[in-house]
């Protein structure tokens, strides 16, 4: 595509097939302990 | 729901419902623009009807050659038919099945010791103490609270526990039988267990170093960054600075780690807004995952960031994504929490939906062996959820933290990073806002900000490597 560069190919809605085995880590035991950050967290399973 | 932006030169058009990212030329940007202020639910059908295209003429026709137009509403269609862009938000029936599952408790916060040689200014945890009195948790309270985590913890395998305070290297010989009883109990009963340890440095040894190493998943060091901003804000309780002390010992740690698993964490407040230094100063010292964050405080605390403060944070943030996107590029790049995204392999939707956990996957234990939904709801008795001895007495509370998510909180629904914070934080929500089912306003805004600064980074490190 000339005026369009996509990212990523992975979609949100595609990750219902294969999620919640809950085996993640839970968001404020990585570091941030004063606010929400789970979008950067990582799918155990992609590990 | 689309949300375009432009940030360092890059002009970014996330669609919010399907997580993809594109990097668009000023021509496709203005297009976007203008499918968006006809209908914010454009479909392939839509995009290819003769009003769409009389529209784009009408108003871009001008400023761009027809046929470039033409390639982009192509591009824009095509993009739209793969479920890529335009995608409409099908998740919310979802959330019936998210509040209905039973949840099994996964990780737990053990608050070792509420006392702490440290006075730092901004403590949530009132130097250590939680509104309450000074304590050290006992080795038995410990094991029932493991118990328990196992009991509770269902088909689950990986269990979390943060050795947390006030500072836990205060009841040091705890943490290490508590560490030896999980291993124990975790060939017993097929599980394994996560531990990791919060601690501001102080008593760090070459002993506590080796078994940190040896047992602990993941270690947060607490430092605010440059020796003035430290000082100020985490001084000993007799006035003292602290950074002298804990520098030479974090950074013996970090390598010992081989500068992984770990997080050198910080907090900015109103007096150091110009924390893209303290980060600067942190990889300057040869750190390499790093976390500054904003202090939450009420609104009369003098360090406590306000609204009109937002300006220059959002310019830090700015400085700093440049920053790192600069040492990546020398080779000398370094992880910032809140950038990190995973475009590719982040949580599932399911995990989106449900949020942090607190209160339900998630719980902090007291001392004294009782249970909160989180660290920070600890000596607020209307959150106190039960204890180690009888389990969960009060399983309403989980029920109102369950039910929170991006649907039922009003501000949420319309609110492309969504899908980024999940609601954001409970605590901050209750505490500084109007309840759970509200947000923090101040922290949404830096949070938006944040996720626009870490997508801008991955679009120019994409550009890098091609």
């Amino acid at each position: 595509m000339k005026h369009i560069k996509t990212l990523n190919t992975q979609t949100l809605n595609n990750t219902i097939k294969k999620g919640g085995c809950g085996e993640c880590q839970t968001s404020c035991q990585s570091a941030c302990k004063t606010s929400c950050t789970v979008g950067n967290q990582t799918c155990e399973q992609s590990k | 729901m689309i949300h375009q932006y432009q940030n360092n030169g890059y002009r970014i058009v996330l669609d919010v419902n399907s997580g993809c990212v594109h990097v668009v030329d000023e021509l496709c940007y203005d297009v976007i623009a203008i499918l968006r202020g006809q209908n914010e639910e454009q479909t392939a059908e839509s995009l290819k009807s003769e009003a769409v295209w009389g529209l784009i003429k009408e108003t871009l026709g001008e400023k761009y050659p027809e046929e470039e137009l033409k390639e982009a509403l192509e591009d824009i269609t095509e993009l739209t038919e793969a479920g890529q862009l335009f995608v409409p938000d099908t998740y919310e029936p979802y959330i019936g099945e998210v509040i209905k599952r039973k949840t099994v408790v996964k990780a737990l916060c053990l608050h070792i010791a509420h006392d702490c040689n440290l006075a730092c200014k901004y403590c949530f945890a009132e130097e250590g103490e939680y509104h309450g009195r000074r304590a050290l948790m006992s080795y038995e309270v410990g094991k029932k609270a493991l118990d328990f985590l196992i009991a509770n913890s269902g088909t689950r395998r990986n269990l979390e526990v943060d050795f947390f305070g006030g500072e836990p290297l205060m009841n040091w010989q705890v943490v290490k039988d508590l560490v030896a009883y999980g291993r124990e109990q975790e060939k017993l009963h097929d599980k394994h267990f996560r531990f990791t340890v919060t601690t501001n440095g102080v008593l760090l040894n070459d002993e506590i170093q080796d078994f940190i190493n040896q047992e602990m998943d993941n270690v947060v060091i607490s430092l605010d960054g440059r020796k003035e901003v430290n000082d100020n804000m985490r001084p000993f309780r007799n006035g003292k600075g602290s950074y002298d002390l804990i520098v030479p010992k974090f950074q013996k740690l970090a390598d010992s780690r081989n500068q992984e698993r770990y997080y050198i964490r910080g907090t900015f407040t109103r007096n150091n807004l110009d924390f893209s230094e303290d980060v600067k100063h942190f990889a300057d010292l040869g750190f390499k995952q790093m976390s500054i964050e904003p202090v939450v405080g009420d609104e009369t605390d003098p360090y406590a960031i306000r609204e009109s403060d937002l300006p220059q944070i959002f310019e830090e943030y700015d400085k700093l994504a440049q920053y790192i996107i600069e040492k990546e590029n020398k080779g000398e790049g370094f992880n910032f929490f809140h950038f990190m995204i995973d475009l590719e392999g982040g949580p599932c939707l399911s995990k989106r939906l449900s949020g942090c956990g607190s209160g339900t996957e998630y719980l902090a234990v007291t001392p004294w062996g009782d249970f909160y939904p989180c660290h920070q709801f600890v000596g607020d008795e209307d959150f106190l959820m039960g204890n180690v001895e009888q389990g969960i007495t009060r399983p309403e509370i989980a029920d109102e933290f369950r039910c929170c998510n991006v649907y039922t909180k009003e501000k949420c629904k319309n609110c492309f990073a969504r899908f980024y914070c999940s609601g954001g934080c409970m605590a901050n929500a209750y505490k500084y806002a109007g309840g759970l089912q509200d947000a923090y306003d101040i922290g949404c805004e830096m949070e938006r900000k944040r996720v626009e600064c870490a997508i801008m980074i991955k679009a120019a490190l994409a550009e890098e490597r091609k």
